[in-house]
């Protein structure tokens, strides 16, 4: 723990917090560029870096790009990234009557807490989940993956039929390549290069990155609007706010620990849930939407706290836990490293080491976020459409490449990318399709690893649904799966009572 | 703009170091060759025997020629997309490549993976992973032999843990099977050490598996054989199979391949470094202790090495197309 603490410690290794932390703010300060496709972009550069100081970089970008958000969110109504969207319920408002200052001030640190929540959870919740590390087989891997799909049905509420026909065209992609398990040479067209299948990064970049490029060139406004004047940091009276708003501080930051670990859902629900049980426990409900400090602190810090908790099924289960996790969850597999229970036994020091650097991207934020907060975004905010586009363009043709010096892979990503942009426009979102994608194989091998060990034993059935850690992911499956519903149901029913009234 | 330049920074940052470690003065030059930093491609993932053994010779190589050794890792298709590519790199010896037999001899034979055993222009063969079964510590197989009589007596129960498909853990299953009429289910995993969790974990019997994964596991495992002609130091209380008297010596043998037309001489003066890299006490004594075997399988031996490789697997790939 202590060896952790001090290589997170390394100069070098802070000097990578900082950098992700002040690129994170400034990508997530930009709309449209979500902390997801922070992470995408900047995942091929830590390639060459050891995996501890890749992850902190991306957490420290992840943790930045959500804090980032807050800015557009505040000054210009726009939310920078979907993490962000309750924050501009009141921090525009607040803005508007001439507080932007100090609602920035404020979502600084709030976001500071909730981030602090969230990567202690991490540090304290994560090993005990871990240590059941190695009853987990091929065949919990093949339930834990087939629970993972089951997300889909949750994530794409309200379209579960277009999000499962994006799982299924991922899970589709996915089988692309020599199979790991049998050796079977699958839809490679005689092409060599398709024989490793899908790479995971250029796909990821494609299926977030571009659709977001194409749509910034597509429309015609200005990507961004010019902030409103304000009257400085009001570090004090921020200070002072939040101290009288501690607990709902400190409730806001549990909620967003607790969704960000529930995998699929990210920072945009944490925000929500924990805005909506600010107001509800509020004194003062009717100043809600109205500029009120509660609403900025329950946002910011509960969509900071996601991150710490986001890597919880990230690194126990291999699951993202949200849909940045998903990218770094890739850059992971590209490092080498086995996610999953034993990461913990295996990788233990790069773990720790991770979750400290994270611990300590988290704190810079808050001199970050003073210091550069304002004058970042009023710098990005007039650099015009046709200059980022092609830049941004530029930079995912080069992370493309990078990832092994393939020029292929880079087509990958442009096929892939003009391919999610035109199902994003007939509803199709690309998370399902990147479940899909990663745990496809996961799915795959589990099952016909259990399939032949459950041969050999002379009883397939008993492997696949007789095992403890096994009834339990089959049956938090097919709770998620009646969940949805079951809440339409409700949902419904009330309705119904409204209308007779 | 800003987003652009703070990244580049990293990346700068990276060639930086690549730059340093170039400057770094000769010490011996061998003739012509290489002339700048050579390009060693792992077809495999960072961590793996192919990788490990690879950042072994690294700082020799650099030290003999004078010139950086970068490593770069094009895993997929347990090999097979960067095998097929050998051949469409430049043949001048400045990209060179880790092969294994039996794996570049049993996927062509098995599946079209886009290569032939005979597209790889092996240079030199610089040691082998030697073939281990392992079991966890707590195991009822006290000895090889208890295994045997289990396996024997249960056709197919028996599960053995390898890593992955047409590879050289699935091939020695088969040749075990041949060896001693002991026929095990074998399990293909993503590689050896996922294997190893899944013995560890009790899913399986034992693992088909290497000397080094033994080593590795420490008090954990049991090895209840080597396949080496002497005892492994590293694991001195693990008879060979030899001596259980079963003939069986070998494993992954790993080598290094430039594509196709690299001039004689060139090959010539890298398989003389990667002798040389052999010889390093230092070297020997690094991979010794973590388990694998140093051999020299110079460029004029090759073509017969591989040959009698080819022969001696010949009987278990037939079976296994059959199968």
């Amino acid at each position: 723990m202590i060896d952790a603490l001090l290589s997170a410690a390394t100069p070098f290794n802070l000097m990578l917090a900082l950098i992700g932390v002040v690129l994170g703010t400034v990508i997530g300060a930009l709309p449209g560029l979500s902390a997801t496709m922070a992470v995408a972009v900047l995942v091929p550069f830590t390639f060459t870096m050891d995996p501890a100081s890749g992850l902190i970089a991306l957490g420290a970008v992840h943790t930045g790009a959500i804090y980032g958000g807050a800015y557009a969110s505040i000054l210009v109504n726009t939310p920078g990234t979907p993490a962000a969207i309750a924050t501009a319920l009141d921090g525009f408002p607040m803005a508007r009557r001439g507080d932007g200052d100090l609602a920035v001030t404020i979502s600084c640190f709030a976001s500071a807490f909730g981030g602090v929540v969230g990567a202690l959870a991490l540090l304290i919740l994560a090993p005990p989940l871990a240590t059941i590390a190695l009853k987990f087989g091929p065949v919990e891997y093949f339930w834990l993956a087939i629970f993972g799909l089951s997300l889909i049905a949750v994530l794409s509420k309200g379209a579960t039929l277009k999000g499962l026909i994006g799982g299924f065209v991922g899970l589709g992609l996915s089988t692309i390549g020599s199979a790991v398990v049998g050796g079977d040479v699958r839809y490679t067209f005689d092409n060599p290069v398709m024989l490793g299948g899908i790479h995971i990064i250029p796909a990821l970049i494609g299926l977030y990155c571009v659709p977001v490029l194409l749509n910034m060139v597509a429309t015609k406004d200005p990507h961004i609007e010019r902030a409103t004047e304000g009257k400085g940091a009001r570090i004090f009276e921020a200070l002072g706010l939040m101290w009288r708003s501690k607990f709902n501080l400190i409730r806001s930051s549990i909620v967003g620990t607790v969704v960000g670990i529930l995998p699929a859902a990210g920072g945009a629900v944490a925000g929500l849930v924990a805005y909506s049980e600010a107001r509800r426990t509020s004194k003062h409900q009717d100043q809600f939407g109205k500029g009120a400090v509660d609403g900025v602190i329950a946002s910011e810090s509960a969509n900071s706290a996601t991150v710490g908790g986001g890597f919880v099924p990230t690194l126990v289960l291999g699951i993202p836990g949200t849909p940045p996790d998903a990218i770094i969850l890739g850059a992971l597999m590209v490092q080498g490293i086995r996610v999953g229970p034993q990461l913990f036994v295996e990788q233990a020091s790069t773990v720790y080491t991770f979750i400290f650097g994270l611990l300590f991207a988290t704190l810079l934020m808050i001199p970050v976020g003073l210091l550069i907060g304002r004058t970042a975004f009023r710098t990005i905010s007039s650099i015009p459409k046709a200059a980022l586009a092609p830049a941004v363009g530029v930079l995912i043709m080069i992370g493309s490449f990078a990832v092994e010096q393939n020029s292929t892979h880079v087509v990958m990503m442009v096929v892939l990318g003009a391919f999610a942009w035109v199902a994003l426009r007939y509803g199709f979102e690309a998370s399902p399709i990147v479940l899909g994608l990663i745990l496809g194989p996961i799915a795959e091998q589990g099952f016909v690893q259990g399939y032949l060990i459950g041969n050999a034993a002379g009883n397939i059935w008993a492997e696949f649904f007789a095992r403890p850690i096994s009834i339990a992911i089959i049956v938090f499956t097919v709770l998620t799966l009646l969940w949805p519903i079951w809440s339409e149901r409700k949902s419904r029913r009330l309705k119904g009572m409204m209308t007779h009234e | 703009m800003k987003i652009t330049r703070r990244t580049f920074g990293i990346r700068a940052m990276s060639l930086g170091v690549a730059t340093a470690a170039l400057s770094t003065p000769s010490i011996l030059r061998a003739v012509g060759y290489p002339t700048r930093a050579v390009n060693y491609i792992i077809p495999f993932n960072p961590g793996g025997e192919s990788d490990v053994t690879a950042r072994f010779q690294q700082p020799f190589f650099e030290r003999i020629t004078g010139k950086s050794v970068v490593i770069q890792s094009k895993p997929g298709a347990g090999g097979a997309t960067a095998w097929a590519q050998l051949n469409g790199f430049e043949p001048d010896g400045h990209t060179i490549m880790n092969t294994i037999v039996p794996h570049t001899v049993l996927q062509p034979a098995m599946k079209d993976v886009g290569y032939q055993t005979s597209d790889i222009n092996n240079v030199f063969f610089f040691h082998y992973t030697p073939d281990a079964i392992v079991v966890k510590a707590d195991s009822p197989y006290q000895s090889l032999q208890d295994l045997i009589d289990d396996a024997t007596a249960n056709p197919g129960r028996v599960t053995f843990g390898g890593s992955g498909t047409n590879t050289a853990n699935h091939l020695a299953t088969e040749i075990f099977a041949d060896m001693t009429g002991a026929r095990a289910t074998y399990i293909p995993f993503k590689g050896s050490a996922p294997a190893m969790t899944a013995v560890l974990g009790g899913q399986i019997a034992a693992a088909m598996s290497y000397t080094t994964q033994g080593v590795k596991a420490g008090d954990q495992v049991r090895t209840l054989a080597v396949a080496t002609a002497e005892r492994v130091a590293a694991l001195p209380d693990t008879p060979t199979f030899t001596e259980l008297g079963f003939d069986h010596i070998g494993g992954a043998y790993r080598g290094v391949a430039v594509p196709a037309g690299t001039p004689q001489d060139i090959q010539q003066n890298l398989s003389d470094i990667l002798l040389q890299i052999n010889a390093e006490p230092e070297f020997q004594a690094q991979m010794t202790a973590a388990g694998y075997e140093v051999i020299d399988i110079p460029l004029g031996d090759v073509p017969a090495f591989i040959e009698e490789r080819k022969a001696a697997y010949a009987p278990a790939i037939e079976r296994l197309k059959s199968a």
